[in-house]
């Protein structure tokens, strides 16, 4: 069993419900960042890093500003991953990139690099199941947890294939549409859960569009945890790191308490 | 008519890959609408009812077919009989209008009740509006805020057709983010929306739909070449952004052995300055749901691309074309910024025909090197009124 599918079971088995945030590479800058990390990783399960792109399909407006604000300071995808190496951090970190860079350095290489800065875990948000097997086999054999995106659109029959390939957790996506904070939570996430638990025992994140301790708390009753991206990128960037500290703080707590 | 819209054999699998290059790299959510196009696609296309109302629409809407036309004036200076397919011709000016009606249609079929597209120049937008008005359709057309400005004109031509225009700041605020943004509003509308992309990019089975409904420009000119000369053109050349016009064209010629095929790229400023020569220049990456010939960095982001012409102006290729180069059916050639305005002046001189500047750059390549060749058959994909101030600007510069 991969690392970081024993670490999230075993916290799953003691009745604790995940908290995965995500953080952009490089932001607020580069010299803050690790202790944005640090502070984002304290109350987490698992802490997501996104690697920032020029072309960033699957991301909202916050997210996207974020990568471009990165990469305009001289943060690019593969710097993000070396950061990430710099800073001691208390869960296991996942990397979020798009494939493009995956490619262009090679499969194998990458997941090396990822592997050699610390990472545990992969996120390809632009990668269906049909065109990742060599990937997963390269992430697999660096002890990268594969965690692949089931939609509100995928048919029983994609969810299956795609749970079959989760190593470390199956990242729900609560509704159509990009990265960014919602208002409510769709009704769909309750129901892409339930497709997933059909198939698979692997822990179910919800993630897209969870933006405070309330939709946590609701996004839970059927999942085993929640990603927040959006709001937290938001908050380190106008209040920094340690204002991101104290609103992960509440969500864990609204998580432990059950609202 | 003449609507032949069968796959060349040996150049698409079922898996729409066109050899290492095709494929499908997008988000989970747009999976199933890849695969319903893709299955409604296949069935429309062996479908009369589907074939015969394409025919009839391309006739009465966009006015196929377009003509041949004899350059003779230009072929004096290039040594060689030029034959010209006149795109320009063609309803709102440029063949992007062949796949625009296509889609549309596909559209209505799928009970889609929304349509967006992308676009850089314009010409794929004024289509897109075009072909939904007629459909009676709404449309949202994004565009790069930098092509907003450069490209007015357009932009109220879109308007005054009813589509809504929404400049898109992110990125490079051109073509390439145009994409990013539409794709992004597929993946929250995908139930009830279809995108026209405008050209042979994108994920399967885009590539090969959109060529598909262009290869309409090849099998006119393919007939009408034979009718005029009594045999084939000794070369066929097409300028080459993401590509629709050349595959459009090229497709009909695949099995000709004696015919070559070359597409033209932009080279820009030069091909070690801002260019936008995927396949002469790039290398092997995803952009836009394909494996590809794209313009990148050591580390995988995508470089900004540049040319003149805002339709070349995208730092990737349809990867039909990237199949066609590495197979060595097709070669490819770039033509610099200051070259194609040579090649636009030459036909504008002596054929009294205003070319778009995407074009101008297939005519520039024949003039430099078309003396090699007897008869040759060249796109000419747009008309250039939309390129009047870039070149007016150019000839002051």
């Amino acid at each position: 069993m991969n690392g970081l599918t024993a670490h999230l079971e075993e916290r799953r088995a003691g009745g604790r419900k995940l908290l995965v945030p995500y953080v952009m590479g490089g932001i607020p800058d580069r010299g803050s960042f690790p202790e944005a990390m640090v502070a984002a990783a304290e109350h987490a399960d698992a802490l997501e890093v996104g690697l920032p792109f020029s072309d960033p399909l699957m991301d909202g407006p916050v997210i996207a500003d974020a990568g471009e604000r990165a990469m305009a300071s001289g943060t690019g995808p593969l710097d993000a991953l070396e950061l990430a190496a710099q800073a001691e951090v208390g869960a296991p970190k996942i990397a979020m990139t798009y494939y493009n860079p995956i490619h262009r350095i090679g499969e194998v290489e990458f997941c090396e690099r990822a592997a050699a800065a610390g990472f545990a875990g992969l996120i390809v948000p632009d990668i269906p199941v049909e065109e990742s097997e060599s990937l997963r086999k390269a992430a697999g054999d660096h002890a990268l947890a594969w965690i692949p995106l089931v939609a509100p659109t995928s048919s029983a029959r994609r969810v299956a294939d795609i749970v079959a390939t989760a190593t470390g957790f199956v990242y729900a996506v609560s509704t159509l549409g990009v990265t960014g904070a919602r208002e409510s939570l769709s009704e769909r996430a309750a129901r892409v859960v339930a497709a997933c638990r059909e198939a698979t025992d692997a822990p179910v994140v919800v993630g897209i569009g969870v933006s405070n301790a309330a939709q946590a708390v609701e996004a839970t009753r059927s999942a085993d945890g929640v990603v927040i991206g959006s709001a937290l990128v938001d908050l380190v960037l106008r209040s920094g790191s340690d204002a991101a500290r104290e609103f992960l703080a509440g969500v864990r707590s609204a998580l432990d308490t059950g609202g | 008519m003449n609507t032949r819209l069968i796959k060349p054999e040996g150049s698409v699998g079922v898996d729409g890959r066109f050899g290492e290059f095709g494929g499908r790299y997008v988000p989970e959510s747009l999976m199933g609408a890849l695969d319903e196009l893709e299955r409604e696609w296949e069935t429309a296309r062996a479908d009369p009812g589907f074939t015969d109302e394409l025919a009839r629409l391309l006739k009465v809407v966009v006015g196929r077919p377009t003509p041949l036309y004899d350059a003779t004036r230009f072929s004096e200076r290039v040594e060689a009989r030029v034959l010209l397919k006149r795109e320009d011709l063609a309803h709102t000016g440029a063949h992007k209008i062949n796949n625009t009606v296509g889609q549309a249609l596909l559209a209505a079929r799928m009970d889609k009740s929304r349509i967006i597209a992308e676009t850089g120049a314009g010409q794929h937008g004024v289509a897109a509006a075009t072909a939904a008005a007629y459909f009676g359709l709404p449309c949202v057309v994004y565009m790069g805020a930098t092509d907003v400005e450069r490209q007015h004109l357009n932009v109220v031509r879109m308007e005054m057709l009813g589509a809504e225009v929404v400049p898109v700041e992110a990125g490079s605020a051109t073509l390439k983010d145009a994409i990013n943004e539409a794709l992004r509003d597929w993946v929250t509308n995908v139930e009830s929306t279809h995108y026209i992309i405008g050209s042979v990019v994108g994920p399967h089975p885009y590539p090969e739909l959109v060529a598909s409904l262009q290869s309409v420009i090849g099998e006119e000119a393919r007939t009408q070449v034979l009718e005029l000369t009594g045999a084939l053109p000794d070369e066929v050349v097409a300028c080459v952004g993401g590509g629709s016009n050349a595959v459009g064209l090229f497709r009909a010629f695949y099995r000709d052995d004696s015919v070559r095929i070359t597409g033209i790229e932009a080279a820009g400023e030069g091909l070690d300055k801002r260019h936008g020569a995927s396949i002469s220049a790039g290398e092997p990456g995803v952009l836009h749901g394909a494996r590809t010939m794209v313009l990148q960095g050591a580390d995988g982001r995508i470089t900004e691309a540049h040319s003149i012409s805002a339709g070349l102006d995208y730092p990737g290729v349809g990867p039909e074309h990237a199949w066609l180069a590495t197979s060595g059916r097709a070669s490819y050639q770039a033509v610099t910024d200051e070259e194609a305005l040579v090649g636009f002046k030459a036909l504008a001189e002596t054929e009294g025909i205003l070319a778009a500047l995407e074009p101008s750059h297939a005519l520039a390549h024949v003039l430099a090197h078309g003396g090699a060749s007897e008869t040759i058959l060249v796109g000419l994909s747009g008309r250039g009124d939309k390129d009047m101030t870039t070149i007016a600007r150019a000839g002051k510069g």
